[in-house]
Parts: C-alpha cells; structure tokens; sequence
C-alpha cells in the first residue's frame, strides 16, 4: 500500500493562503458555536421543564391523546384512582397555564397543592411554604420573576385578568420556576376555567420496581389517562421531540453555511494551484492521493473549525449565561452524543464542500494544466 | 514485426519507442504528430530538437503519458503509456520530468519539493532525506535544502527541478527545453549538470530543445518536423 504523508502538504497549502483558510474555518467554527448555543439552549430549557415534571416523582399521569400537557385535564376522579393505587406513596397534581404581565406577555403559571416537594426545596427569600395557599387571593412568586414583575411580598400584582396579592418570593435553580408565578391549586384551576382539573399528577412510587404495574393497572382502570416512567415521558413527549429537531434543523442550517465556505475555499483552493497539482501528478501522485490531499486539507480546515467553534460557542453560552434575563433557563452541560454530533457534522460538511473540489483536482490532465497555464 | 523492445547489436537495450505516432488538437484541426517514430536506449543523451510548435513537447508528453496519441504505437520501459495503471507507475518508478519552467512548488522548501516524487511512491523519511542528500551536493544546493523554491534564483530552480526528477532514480529522463527560459550562461551550466547527473544515475535522457547547441551536444540529435522525427 503506498503510503502518503498529507498534513504536511495540506498544512503548507493552507498556510499560503492563510485568509482563505481562515474563511473555511470561520465557516465551521460558527456552524459548531451556533449548534451548540442553539442545542445548549434547547436542552438546558428542557432539562428544566424535565425538572418541573420529574421533581420527586417517578411517573407522569396525564390525559391520552393530547398533543401538549398544557391541553391536558386530568380529572379529579383520575386523580383520586392515581392516590388510591396501592403502588403509590405520593402524588401531587400540577396544573399549567400562561398569562401575561405588563411588559411580559408570557408568564408561566403553576397551580401546586401545599404540600408540593418543590415548595420546601425552594430557598425562600420571603413569606415561607407554611403560609402558601392558606389565604385568599395570595400567589408565591420565583425570584425572577418578582425581579420582573418588581414585586415583593406584599405587594398587589396584576396577573391577567386579575389582581393578587404576593404572599411570598423564593429562589429555584429551575430557571422556568424562578420566572414562573405559583398559585394554589384550587386558585389556578379557577383563575384557567378548567374546572377541578390538572395537567398533570407527579407519581412518587412506594417501590420504583413497580413501575411496570402501577403504569398497566391504572391505565386499564382509568383508560382516559396514560402513565409515562419519566425518562420515557421525555423521550416520547413531542413538544420535546419538535424542540431537539428544530435545534439540529437550525444548527444544521448554519453548519451548511459553513460547508459552502469550505466548499468555496477549496474550490478556489484547487483552481488557484491547477499547475502545481499537475506537477504532483507528473512526480506520480495518483488522482486518489491528489484527491485526498484537497479532502486532508478540508479536515484541517473542520479540526480548526471545531476548535475555534467550541471556544467561541462556550463564550456566546457563558456571555448568555450571565444575561440577567436568561439565567437559570441555559445549560452549558455538553453531553456525549451532542459533541460527538457536532464533531462529525463538522467533519461531514467539510469533507462534503471539498468533494467537488477534491474530484476537479483528481481530474486535472497535467499536459493540458501544464501546456496552457 | 519486430520487437522494437529488443537489444540491439553494441547498444542499450530500447527503453522508450514510439511507432508512427499520430496526435492532433482542437477535434482534429490542428495536426501536431503525423506518424513520428523514435527509439530512445539505455545510457543514451539523445536530443529531439525542433523549432518551437513542430511537435517535440508533444512527443515527449506522450511518451511520459502525461498525454495519449490519437493513435500509433508507443513502449516506454516495457509498459504502454497509453494505460492509466501503466502511467502512474511510469511516472512513480521509472520515469523524471524537468520542465523549461521548473514547475516547482513555490512554497515548498527545496528538500520538500526534491522528495515530492519520493512521497508518492510512499518512501520511509531516513531513505529520502540520504537520496535528497546526496542529489543536493551533486548539483551544489547542499546547504539550501531549507530555503523555499521561491527564494532560489532561476538556475538554482532548475537544478532542484533536476534533482526532483532524479529522486526515484528513473531510467528515463524527460525534459522538455530545461534551458529555455534560462540566459545563456546558466543554461550552459544546467545543460553540462543534468549530461553530469544522468551518466552518474545512469539515466537515459531525451532532451527536447530548440538550441541548436545543446542538440549538437548529445549523444544522438532526432530532428521533428512536419510532425515527423528524422535522425540528423
């Protein structure tokens, strides 16, 4: 097998033309910033609605057949045959709505019982978890968004429609709970119209290993509702599914600009150099290894890339991390299968905008390079 | 027909032969061959000379296979040019180019562009830095490895496109009016080096030239005209 050292070529033919290179590489660097701003934000605001749902439980109850859980009702007969399932040990409804604020035109309500888990877990900053949902008219606010609604407690604030009183502020690391507005219950299921319902039951098991019965035993006795083990809730929930597609779609779409900047910079690349890759062909390099010279030449360009990418996109993420507006909401946690998606975009683009290049370059006929240039 | 690869009485065994050679251009408008025949044998310097636009470039890129006939026939050491697989290894093993403009890759230093031919056969890194060691004093460029092709002079260049073609240690040498673009002087002195070099490597050479000194020059002086070569 002829062996062929590239990278020293390839690194002499991008260092020569050090701006056009640069292009490349700026090209795949912002496709990799840009995936992964756009998936750390994605994910990160699903971590957290996760969060919401999962904290303290082990299964979601919520209405079969609906497209999103802010549609779902879970009833309170539903709701009684989830609490009187021998499996269980605790379950606590969520109801969720949107309503809008001054300046804010969406703002996220939670309807939760007293005895919530997340109410103790929260810092409280005021009022405290004994007082929520034991007056009248009163809601508990996140920390954010009291910042927003410049509300203490105390204080009237005007929800929708409506005018209430803050009986409380605490401190979530959930970013979507520290901007949200909780309401008890019976409140928030009056405030939303929707009667004596729920979106959803948090299902803590006595025993997590039953998970399997309790799912088949409730949903054969009450077939309008269905049981979802958390991380298959994730896994199968569609909003979360169209929120991960429309992250790669759009992270795609840059990543394609930046194939065209490879692709462009290596044409010009190949067609700058017709008479130099004739004489490589002249001194017995085959079409093969002149082709794989232009698609090592690439590669370089996407490792740069990466590399540049990867530093700027953990400045765009830390930049928006420290923004007032967006804290809590932004997770830098990089996992396993997004890199290694983000790597092999990288490298696919790459190596897809030198193919033609590549090809052109294993075409070249070295006495007609060599007789007309 | 005779073998036109057999040994002749007293003399190098044939290593390059082209048989009534025709080529043409522009869809058969301009005829450049028509039915050039030579023979070119080990250890020989044998000149093709020609005024400019007679045909003798084009012989020589076919014989490298750098180029195809439209037709004729055509041996260049044991292996027909006119196949893909037998060019590369023509061009790998058996034959070097030195070309009137050097060719060489400007930014490339002048070890790297000496090893180009040695990194396609794929060569370990100690055996071609010896073989560019000791082309680099035969031809006096020992202590300008390092400088980029750029920064040579003209000779000088062509001395390194010399040394490149040598690098595989080729049968045949193919150079196609190595002086031309050279003044008087360097191309006397780039003439006398690659005579020098090929006796020592023991490589044939066909020289293409218009100069009517260096044809006089060679072993052998092939005359190309009217897309037909005559031994003077």
């Amino acid at each position: 097998m002829i062996r062929f050292r590239y990278l020293t070529l390839a690194l002499t033919n991008l260092r020569r033309h050090r701006l056009r290179a640069l292009i490349g590489v700026a090209g795949i660097a912002f496709g990799v910033a840009a995936m992964l701003a756009i998936l750390a934000v994605v994910h990160g605001a699903i971590g957290m609605f996760e969060r919401i749902l999962n904290t303290d439980s082990d299964y979601l109850v919520f209405e079969r057949k609906v497209s999103d859980l802010f549609f779902s009702s879970v009833t309170p007969d539903q709701l009684a045959a989830v609490r009187a399932r021998p499996e269980v040990a605790e379950a606590h409804p969520m109801l969720f709505g949107i309503v809008s604020a001054e300046d804010h035109p969406v703002v996220t309500c939670f309807g939760i019982e007293a005895a919530d888990p997340r109410l103790r877990r929260a810092h409280w900053l005021s009022g405290s978890p004994e007082r929520f949902g034991q007056k009248a008219g009163e809601i508990f606010l996140g920390s954010r968004a009291a910042e927003f609604l410049e509300a203490r407690a105390g204080d009237t604030v005007e929800i929708g429609r409506g005018e209430f009183t803050v009986g409380g502020v605490f401190r979530t690391e959930n970013g979507f709970e520290d901007g949200g507005v909780f309401l008890p219950l019976k409140e928030a299921q009056a405030f939303f119209h929707r009667e004596d319902t729920a979106s959803i039951v948090a299902v803590k098991l006595r025993d997590a290993a039953r998970g399997a019965e309790f799912k088949a035993a409730l949903e054969a006795a009450e077939p309008g509702v269905m049981a979802l083990e958390n991380r298959e809730f994730s896994r199968s929930y569609n909003s979360f599914k169209i929120l991960h597609v429309t992250a790669w779609a759009v992270g795609l779409c840059a990543f394609v600009l930046g194939g065209l900047g490879v692709a462009n910079t290596m044409l010009l690349s190949v067609f700058g150099r017709i008479r130099e890759l004739a004489v490589l062909r002249v001194c017995g390099f085959s079409a093969g290894q002149v082709a794989a010279l232009v698609l090592a030449e690439s590669l370089v360009l996407a490792t740069a890339g990466l590399a540049l990418g990867a530093v700027l996109g953990g400045a765009v993420l830390a930049v928006l991390a420290r923004l007032p507006g967006l804290q809590g909401y932004l997770s830098a946690r990089l996992t396993a299968p997004v890199a290694a998606g983000v790597v092999a975009t990288a490298f696919v683009t790459a190596l897809a905008g030198a193919l033609y290049p590549a090809w052109h370059a294993s075409r070249i006929q070295p006495a007609e390079a060599l007789r007309y240039e | 027909m005779n073998n036109p690869l057999a040994p002749a009485d007293g003399r190098g065994a044939p290593l390059a032969v082209a048989r009534d050679v025709w080529k043409s251009y522009d869809r058969g408008r301009v005829e450049v061959l028509r039915g050039a025949s030579l023979t070119v044998r080990a250890g020989e310097l044998v000149a093709l000379w020609g005024s400019s636009g007679s045909g003798k470039s084009t012989l020589l890129h076919l014989l490298g296979g750098l180029d195809t006939p439209d037709r004729g026939e055509l041996q260049v050491c044991g292996l027909d040019p006119r196949e893909e697989r037998a060019r590369l290894e023509l061009r790998r093993r058996h034959l070097g180019f030195v070309f009137q403009l050097h060719n060489l890759v400007p930014d490339l230093t002048v070890e790297e562009n000496i090893r180009l031919p040695a990194l396609a056969l794929g060569a370990g890194p100690a055996e071609m830095a010896a073989r560019v060691r000791v082309l680099a004093d035969r031809v006096g460029l020992a202590d300008r490895l390092r400088h980029r092709a750029q920064d040579l002079s003209g000779g000088e260049r062509q001395r390194v496109a010399i040394c490149r073609a040598l690098m595989n240690s080729p049968r045949l040498l193919l150079a196609d009016e190595p002086t031309g673009s050279l003044d008087e002087a360097t191309g006397e002195n780039v003439f006398a080096l690659l005579r020098e070099l090929a006796r020592a490597e023991r490589a044939a050479v066909l020289l293409c030239t218009h100069e009517r000194r260096f044809a006089e020059a060679c072993d052998r002086l092939l005359r190309v005209r009217a897309g037909r070569v005559e031994e003077v």
